[in-house]
This record gives C-alpha cells, structure tokens and sequence, in this order.
C-alpha cells in the first residue's frame, strides 16, 4: 500500500507540478537537512574533541592537534574494564532473563481457556498505573538484600507487563492449528512453547530483547540508588562519576584540569564515546526492529 | 429453600470444575506463576509501602511497626518552602518541554512524510532518532561539555561575533532553557514515529483528489493529514497534560550543581535528597504519594476534556 501510494503520488506530481509545491519541496528539504545537522553537529563536536591535544586551542569542528592519549589512559584503567565488564554482563543477563520470564508468562496468557486470566490481568495493569516509587522501593531492595548486590541489576527487571502484553498479541496472532499436531502427539506445554512458539517468534523477541538491552546498557539509576561498590559500577556510573566530580570542581570556582589532574577533560569525552559506541555502532542496523517494536506497542495497546 | 440449594450446588460444580481446569492446566500456571509471583514482590509490596506516608519511621525498626501519624507527613510539605521551589522547578520545565515536545514532532513528521527521495528520507530517520537512545549521563556529559566556557556553544557565538566566555551549566537563569531543549533535541526525532506510521495509513486516493481539485500542498495537510492524525494527536495531549508533575531524575542528577540548584531541583530529585541522603524517608514517601495522586487527577480531567471534543470517544 506504501508503495502504490508512492507510485501514484510521483506520477501525479510528474504530471501537474505547481510552482507552489516545488517551492514546497525544496524549503522542506533544506529545513530537514537543518534538522539533521543540529542533532550532528553537536556530536561530532563531542568524538572530535575526544581526539583533539589537551593543548589545542578552541575550535567547533576539528581542532588544531589531533591525538590518542585520551584513549590511552581510558583504556589503561583497569576500572574501566571492570565497568565494561559488568555492563555488558548486566545487559546479556538481563536480556535472556527478561525475554525467558516474558515470554513464558505471555504464552500462557495468550491462552484464552487459561483460569484466572482475568485475575493475573488486572494486577499487571494495576502494575503499570499505580508504583510504589523510589523510597518504597528502595526499602524492599534493602530488606531483600540486594543492596550491592550484581542480581540488583537483573531481578527487579525481570517482568514487564507492558512487553509481556506485545509478546501475547504477538502469540496469539500463530494460528492453533500449528500447535494442536505437537498436542495429539502428547506434548507438553513447555516443549510447545520451545519447539513451536519460540522459532516462529524470533522478529518480536529480537524486538523485545534489543529494547530491554538498550535499556539495560543506558541504566544508571539502578546503580545510583543501590550500589555504593565500584566493583559492581556499570560504565553510565562510573561517567556519572567522573562527569559530575569535574562539575562539582568547576561550580565550586576550581579549576577542574588541576583538582583531578586524572580526569581531565579530555579522558571524560573519551570516556564518553566508549560507553556510546555500541550504541552508535548497532544501532543502525537495527533501527527497524525498534521502529516495528514501538508501533506494535502503540497500535495493540 | 429449594432453589437455593440448587444455586449453592451450581456454585458448587462450578468452583468444582474451575479447579479441575485449573488442575488440568498446570503446566501453563507454572509458566504465569514466576510472573506474578515478580509483580508481587517488585510492585505490590512498594505499593503497600506508600503506608509509609502516613507512617513515622525510622531505619532501625520496619514499615510495619512504624507508629501512624496519619496526615502529618502531608501538612509539613505544606510549609515546605524547598519542596515548593522543586514543584515550580518541575512544572516549569515540564511545560516549556511538553509544549515544544507536543508541536514540533507533528511538524516534523509531516516534513519528513513529504520527502519525495527514499534515500534522503531514511537518512534523515536514522540521524533524527539516534538521540533518542543515548542515556541522559552521556547527554549530560556532553551538554556540559557544549555549555562550558571554550566548549562549542560559546565557539559558535564567538564565531558569529559574540565575545562570551562564561559556562552555561552554573548559571541558574539558563537552566530551565537547557533542561528543557535538551530534552527536545533529544526526543522530538523519534516522537514522529508514531504519526509517521498513522500517515502511512491515510488513504492515497483522498491525496489524489485533492491534488486533482488544485489543492496546495499546505492546503493537504490541513485538510487530510491533520484531521486523519486527530486521535493520535489527542492521546499525545493527554500524556503530556498529564506528565506536567513528571521529572527527570537522571538528567536532574547529571546536570544539577550547587550553582545552578535553586533553578535545577526538581521533585524527584528532592524526594531522592531528603529520602536517601538525608534519611527522612516518610515525608519522602509523602511528598511522592502527594506528586503522584496529583498526576492521575491531571490525567483524568484531561482525558475527560479530550473526549468531550473528540465526541464523547476516549482516546485512552
């Protein structure tokens, strides 16, 4: 239909192009490109300065010196592996928990003859209007024990309501008849959801995966609020960390080159670009997966 | 007498065969079970801890055995001259954000759904929707650095023939601008997908007809692709109507300092120092609670408008 719709479109504006419309046309593609470059001007200004001498003068676009000892003494923290560690660690964990629990609990409500659907309903909308909030929370955690703990990261969320209820429609839309074969040859309900659910699934849980583990990735609140052992800080903490360690240096009138000699400015961009780079690398290969996700969410809301 | 032995009977099998079926389908219940048993803990317990509002508590006994001092949580946030500040703060920010953030998506993607040329217009979405999932440490690592006294923004004005040398971030006057176009840079982008994907479901031939008539282009998207966008548009009033007491704790955290605080606190951020920090966790709670109940009233009434408007239709 997208297509047809260009079709006509183009043949129609072939036909009878006003002066109007190409005026249109054109200021609107100047205006995108605008919108483009605000967004990549900026970033650019950011990767380019990572690179530049801590001797170099003011610039926007490229500096007067360029050079890696940012990078270097980034990559000669160890503390800095260690975060890698466990943020690529809280990430693939997270996900493989996050889709397994989601994704059993949506076959099984994806089942209209399943007792006391209506119940287990009700308490996940209930979940997704009504939270207890930060202090409340925070309280349970403590008396859980998860304060530093690594499962803090995973455990708390594990269950979505919300991507439970994507993963239902989406089950619900397999027609029956490919299970009920499995069924008359005795199999369980477990090994149906393995052996027949899962493989015809794979666009929306690779959906629901790349959205938990970008989310994942980005966490920092979690560590703010419950981990005090930099052994266990993701990278987002420990930018955190130096971002506003500097801050705090400079609003208080000193300079902050001098203060943390260590974390310098330069070693802060670098840091930057490191803890965004999988981000910027995967992220245009999968753009159409997060596109599809959050219209699936919008539309079968 | 006879008739209600026979309902209790009915009642009877009923719950009878109820647990049977339950029975039967053991399996699927043990694929829920983990789920709830997850919502039980992770929701409903903190749920239950909003008792803390009303509660005294201290660190060394639990929420249970917390003496009730019911509404007194409530009337200290009343003379709370700090909290206050952090309302106006939020409601501030929020409204300069939510009015850019509810136009500027609509405009955008009506421009990038007129783009003729697939390639340019692909570019545009990659580009437009990246911000969209950076976190905000790292956006706010990179606005201080953009904001600080050589960084890009004072390079840019340099080069325009503007002479300042101040950074940005530790003037409290500006914050709510950087706060809130920060936010905008960041989301308007990926906030037209949604529109985008209801464009692509208008009906071509309304196009054609129109085109056929004479209509300008301009003239075509107020009279079709507006009109055709009008419930997705109210749903987004509704969200932002109701997201006015919402903050950012994480952009609040990154980019708060103790020059520009007086203008940066928000309520979250304040719930988050006085609960956390300073340990007073019931008038955290309360203040919270307070935030919260507020919210679903916005959200309500504003739902009740927009269906007024949309002909007695909800959008939610």
């Amino acid at each position: 239909m997208m297509l047809s719709k260009k079709q006509t479109k183009s043949n129609l504006s072939k036909v009878r192009k006003t002066k109007g419309n190409k005026v249109f046309d054109v200021v609107n593609v100047i205006l995108m490109t605008l919108f483009s470059l605000i967004i990549l001007i900026p970033m650019w200004n950011i990767v380019i300065s990572s690179f530049a001498d801590k001797n170099a003068t003011s610039f926007v676009f490229w500096p007067s010196k360029l050079s890696i000892a940012n990078y270097v003494s980034v990559f000669n923290d160890s503390g800095i592996w260690q975060s890698m560690f466990i943020s690529a660690a809280k990430t693939i964990v997270g996900v493989i928990f996050h889709l397994f629990l989601c994704s059993i609990v949506a076959y099984a409500l994806s089942k209209r003859r399943l007792r006391g659907r209506k119940l287990y309903s009700a308490m996940g909308i209930i979940t997704m209007f009504f939270s207890g909030g930060m202090i409340p929370t925070y309280l349970l955690i403590k008396s859980l024990g998860l304060l530093n703990s690594f499962w803090v990261y995973i455990l708390p969320a594990m269950f979505s309501y919300y991507d439970m209820v994507i993963l239902m429609n989406f089950f619900r839309d397999i027609p029956d008849s490919l299970e009920e074969s499995a069924k008359i040859d005795g199999a369980s309900d477990w090994k149906i959801f393995f052996s027949i659910i899962v493989p015809l699934s794979k666009p929306a849980l690779a959906t629901i995966g790349l959205f938990h583990g970008v989310w994942q990735w980005n966490d920092f609140m979690t560590a703010k609020l419950y981990i005090t052992n930099e052994a266990l800080y993701p990278m987002q903490m420990r930018l955190y960390d130096i971002i506003v360690k500097s801050q705090a240096a400079a609003a208080n009138g000193l300079n902050a080159q001098i203060t943390i000699a260590t974390s310098s400015k330069g070693v802060q961009l670098a840091t930057i670009v490191v803890t965004m780079l999988p981000i910027l690398v995967l992220y245009p290969f999968l753009q159409k997966y997060f596109v599809t996700g959050t219209m699936l969410g919008a539309v079968k809301e | 007498m006879n008739s209600e032995a026979k309902r209790n009977k009915s009642v009877g099998s009923k719950v009878a065969n109820w647990c049977r079926d339950f029975g039967r389908q053991w399996q699927l219940q043990t694929m829920v079970l983990p789920g709830i048993i997850c919502m039980i803990i992770f929701n409903f317990i903190p749920i239950y801890g909003l008792t803390l509002a009303f509660k005294s508590y201290s660190v060394t006994s639990t929420i249970q055995d917390s003496p009730w001092v019911g509404m007194q949580n409530f009337q200290t946030i009343l003379q709370d001259k700090y909290f206050w500040q952090s309302v106006q703060n939020t409601v501030g920010i929020s409204a300069i954000k939510l009015v850019i953030e509810f136009f500027l998506p609509i405009i955008l993607a009506i421009m990038i759904f007129e783009l003729n040329w697939a390639p340019f217009k692909k570019v545009v979405q990659t580009i437009t929707y990246l911000p969209h999932f950076l976190s905000w440490i790292i956006l706010g690592g990179m606005l201080i650095t953009w904001m600080s006294s050589n960084g890009m923004l004072n390079g840019l004005l340099n080069m325009l023939g503007f002479n300042i040398h101040t950074n940005h971030m530790l003037n409290a006057g500006g914050y709510w601008s950087i706060a809130s176009l920060s936010d905008v840079w960041k989301e308007a982008g990926w906030g037209t997908i949604l529109y985008l994907a209801t464009m692509s479901k208008i009906d071509p031939t309304y196009y054609e007809a129109a085109e056929m008539d004479g209509a300008s282009k301009i003239r075509q998207i107020w009279s079709i692709t507006i009109p055709e966008m009008s419930n997705i548009i109210a749903l987004n009033l509704i969200l932002s109507v109701s997201g006015l007491f919402n903050s950012n704790l994480d952009q609040t955290l990154v980019l708060m300092n103790s020059q520009n605080q007086p203008k940066a606190e928000v309520i979250n951020s304040y719930v988050y120092r006085v609960g956390l920090t300073q340990g007073d966790f019931s008038y955290a709670t309360a203040v919270g609670l307070g935030v919260g109940i507020i919210s679903v009233v916005l959200l309500t009434i504003t739902n009740l408008v927009t269906k007024k408007l949309n002909d007695n239709q909800s959008v939610l």
